[in-house]
């Protein structure tokens, strides 16, 4: 996976204005952990269907930061877990990781 | 144009607000993280647009419109591509945006929009507000207006061109619909389970399967409608 999470996105919808800006990367800031965790949370106790809904909210996460590739993927993972399948599991988590890093360096 | 944006979601709420920012006439009035809070809203307050998400925990957005009556005009928001056509089978449903929305796509949204409201005023019945649970509600039988208290009612069943109100005493049979004498009824004691039954919820005695036990009567609960009752009881 080559691709990385960018701001191009927010900046269209801003159209230059960085008081959005920082109050959206702030709501980003937020919400994404947490629906890491309950993606992790999920996963661990087994629970694919639910784990599906939380992967629905996070592409649209990797949608927002750019992440054209791993959003297909993502929407692929969704459809997978609601059939029980986690053989993306491993490529999803990385891009899970980029974006937490991503999070963290714009923080 | 008065909107509220409906999303589980805060960064896609946030995202539609920002958009609205860019469409002159253009107001978000409210915004919901859930589809119950929105369904007590709109109850009461008028509004001309929902952006809707589909996919949001216990009520979605399909059984938010499978439930509202008189609904605004609707504008569904989300990651689900797969849900498109199903969305255009209902009126009210102007357009249908895939997140993440761009600018570009909501731009012509908002030109679907001026053109729909251009054909149809932006005007809804207003919603009464101030009923009064202990008011009673008078039918006319026969030229006779009979006096029922709303307590008394257990339930309103739609027969054809009529409905029918039980009370633990008698049925009375009238000359209406069940839309006309939901409008009358106090939403704390009265539910629509069905598209053919009101209950008094009051008055629930057990609730097994997708029925309702009313006195001696079965009542069966619709899917689209079974989500609003179980939030309306006091679950241990």
């Amino acid at each position: 996976m080559t691709e990385k999470p960018n701001l191009n996105y927010i900046k269209e919808i801003s159209g230059g204005n960085e008081e959005f800006e920082k109050k959206f990367l702030t709501i980003i800031q937020t919400e994404f952990p947490k629906e890491k965790i309950e993606y992790a949370e999920y996963l661990e106790r087994d629970n694919l269907e639910e784990s599906a809904k939380v992967v629905h909210k996070i592409k649209h996460k990797f949608g927002i930061l750019g992440l054209n590739s791993g959003y297909k993927l993502a929407v692929k993972y969704e459809e997978d877990l609601k059939y029980g399948d986690t053989k993306l599991k491993e490529e999803f988590h990385k891009i899970l990781q980029s974006v937490e890093e991503f999070i963290l360096k714009i923080a | 144009m008065r909107c509220i944006i409906v999303d589980d979601e805060t960064s896609a709420r946030a995202i539609v607000a920002e958009l609205c920012k860019t469409i002159p006439d253009m107001e978000v009035v409210a915004e919901f993280p859930n589809a119950l809070e929105a369904l007590k809203y709109i109850r009461h307050t008028k509004v001309d647009l929902i952006f809707l998400d589909i996919h949001m925990p216990k009520l979605s957005g399909v059984d938010f419109i499978e439930t509202v009556n008189n609904p605004p005009k609707i504008v569904l928001t989300t990651s689900d591509k797969n849900f498109a056509i199903e969305a255009y089978e209902y009126e009210f449903i102007v357009d249908y945006l895939v997140k993440p929305i761009s600018s570009e796509r909501f731009k012509k949204c908002a030109c679907k929009l001026e053109s729909t409201f251009q054909k149809t005023p932006l005007e809804q019945p207003e919603i009464n507000t101030t009923q009064n649970e202990d008011e009673d509600l008078y039918i006319n039988i026969d030229r006779r207006l009979i006096k029922l208290k709303f307590m008394d009612i257990l339930l309103i069943e739609a027969k054809g061109d009529y409905i029918e109100i039980q009370t633990r005493a008698k049925r009375y049979r009238v000359h209406s619909t069940l839309k006309k004498i939901k409008e009358k009824l106090p939403e704390c004691r009265f539910l629509q389970i069905h598209r053919s039954f009101i209950i008094n919820f009051t008055q629930i005695i057990d609730i097994q399967d997708n029925s309702v036990l009313i006195e001696r009567s079965v009542i069966p609960i619709s899917r689209s409608n079974r989500p609003e009752l179980m939030q309306r009881l006091n679950l241990l």
